[in-house]
């Protein structure tokens, strides 16, 4: 449904006057994610995988590759056209403090997405749209007109993916979504994602560092070092029998549940 | 909602207490403005050679100048005048700054470079000498006055509102409504500057602070407000005139700009300590 070919980006530091380094942080990147499914990518920070989100975004500019969304290139397309095309793929941030904005109230923040994809909604119907997918990932409809700095982590980050699921994506990119919450916080979080995912036959991209989480949610798994996918597969395998080095020191860095079990 | 009001206030007082001060300053200052023909005692251009050159006394609270006119009075109306053309400088100033500051803040790359350079261009001007040249070609008026200052004075906004946009068009939540399609102009007006907005303000209260001074420096080299219209400024250069003979004709405008200019400073610099989240260790 949605492919990725030899996706390149590079940052360049410096000036008007000076050349700086180029950091080459995202190397011939190449996946495809099918309906329904969870492919993940797992590295450490720096390893290019949120810059893969944000390209997935056309957040930023790739310098070379593909994107395509069912048959249709839209890596190159210009924002006008590829506006009616955004409602399909979707994101949540890390942040839950820094993803909502500070001086909207909560169902201006959510219904955003309306008021760009059905214009022709009063508003009287778009709040009644925000009530309903609040009230589908948890939340309740008396909320609507608080401002964020009202709410915990947990709650943000379920306002988050209210806000992405308002234009029914097909795709949503989860950027580290439970890596700045609570353990406690992030099984509600995930256990809600699961449920989602059921309900909307929802495909997500899983961007995140915790092994342990990815295990639990992914179908497939991509290995990022260095800009570089170093092994792709499903989880099963490339969990029990990692191929690359790479994934191996990954793997075994990984903190045992209990003291008891073996690596 | 009351006692909440209070404890509002008890808590600023207690923190920002000269903020508070300047608050004040600047409350009384405007509204001393405001009801001048209310509260002027005398009508500000009624000459009375009788009475010239009187100290102050209880019949006249700041004295008389050369032509028996009350000082109190024209100060009062004076404040009028300085206020206003604080204010409405300031008002230009903020759209020209918060315009250009938008624009190359968020298209970022060449039109940003252009405008920063444009703005450093402007910078390297001394911007009094600059007005002063430009009110010697025009009209010395108080219309004039308000547009030269406002035109002089945007690079510090723009330079402010550049920045803050930098940083805030990367942030989050300014992510997620572009990856929603919000069009470029809806994320300015409704993500981009309403999270700018403390920044901005404070600096318009430090702006008017200024640009009271300029008018006073103006009016005082008789570029500015005209005689017999009262100004600060104009009635400084007639103390100066004769200052061995009338020390009050100096000594109250003087205090006036200084106290006004004093608390719009004070108010401006609690305000930008109160948004610096640095500061913020409560």
């Amino acid at each position: 449904m949605l492919s990725v070919e030899k996706l390149n980006k590079i940052y360049h530091s410096g000036g008007l006057l000076r050349r700086g380094q180029a950091n080459h942080a995202v190397k011939d990147v190449s996946f495809h994610i099918a309906e329904g499914e969870t492919v993940a990518i797992v590295g450490e920070s720096g390893s290019g995988k949120s810059s893969v989100a944000r390209l997935v975004m056309r957040l930023l500019p790739a310098n070379s590759g593909q994107i395509h969304w069912r048959d249709q290139e839209v890596s190159q397309l210009s924002e006008h056209h590829l506006r009616p095309l955004r409602s399909h793929i979707q994101m949540v941030f890390q942040d839950p403090f820094a993803s909502l904005n500070p001086r909207m109230r909560i169902w201006q923040s959510v219904g955003e997405g309306l008021r760009v994809h059905r214009p022709e909604l009063s508003r009287t119907q778009r709040r009644d749209e925000v009530a309903e997918i609040l009230a589908l990932c948890g939340m309740d409809a008396a909320i609507l007109d608080r401002y964020p700095h009202q709410f915990s982590g947990g709650q943000r980050q379920r306002i988050g993916i209210a806000r992405a699921l308002i234009v029914r994506p097909k795709v949503l990119v989860l950027d580290e979504p439970v890596s700045a919450l609570d353990v406690s916080v992030q099984a509600q979080i995930l256990n809600l994602l699961q449920r989602l995912q059921s309900e909307f036959n929802l495909s997500y991209l899983f961007i995140s560092h915790d092994l342990s989480v990815v295990r639990h949610v992914a179908d497939r798994v991509l290995v990022m070092f260095n800009g570089n996918v170093v092994e792709q597969g499903s989880v099963e395998g490339v969990f029990s029998d990692p191929k690359d080095a790479y994934t191996q020191k990954l793997l075994a860095a990984r903190p045992v549940a209990h003291p008891s079990e073996r690596r | 909602m009351n006692a909440m009001l209070n404890y509002l206030l008890k808590d600023l007082l207690k923190h920002y207490p000269l903020m508070c001060l300047g608050g004040i300053i600047v409350l009384v200052v405007s509204l001393l403005a405001l009801l001048a023909p209310w509260i002027a005692p005398y009508d500000p251009s009624a000459i009375n050679v009788r009475d010239m050159l009187q100290p102050p006394s209880s019949t006249h609270w700041c004295g008389t100048d050369t032509l028996g006119r009350d000082i109190f009075s024209r100060m009062l109306y004076g404040a009028r005048i300085s206020l206003s053309v604080g204010f409405v400088a300031v008002g230009i100033s903020m759209l020209i700054g918060i315009a250009l500051g938008a624009i190359a803040g968020y298209a970022g790359g060449y039109v940003d470079t252009l405008l920063m350079r444009l703005t450093d261009m402007v910078l390297c001007f001394p911007t009094f000498f600059l007005i002063l040249a430009v009110i010697a070609f025009l009209e010395p008026s108080i219309w004039n006055i308000m547009i030269v200052i406002g035109l002089t004075s945007w690079m510090g906004v723009t330079r402010l509102v550049r920045a803050e946009f930098l940083s805030l068009r990367e942030r989050e939540f300014s992510l997620a409504a572009k990856s929603l399609g919000v069009a470029p102009l809806s994320l300015i007006m409704r993500y981009l500057l309403p999270n700018a907005m403390g920044p901005i303000l404070v600096s318009a209260v430090l702006g008017i602070a200024g640009a009271v001074l300029v008018e006073s420096g103006l009016s005082f080299l008789g570029l500015g407000v005209q005689p017999p219209d009262p100004s600060w400024g104009n009635i400084l250069t007639e103390g100066k005139d004769n200052l061995q003979l009338a020390w009050w004709l100096s000594l109250f405008p003087g205090l006036a700009i200084l106290i006004t200019v004093l608390g719009y400073n004070l108010l401006g610099e609690g305000l930008r300590d109160m948004f610096d989240p640095k500061q913020n260790n409560r």
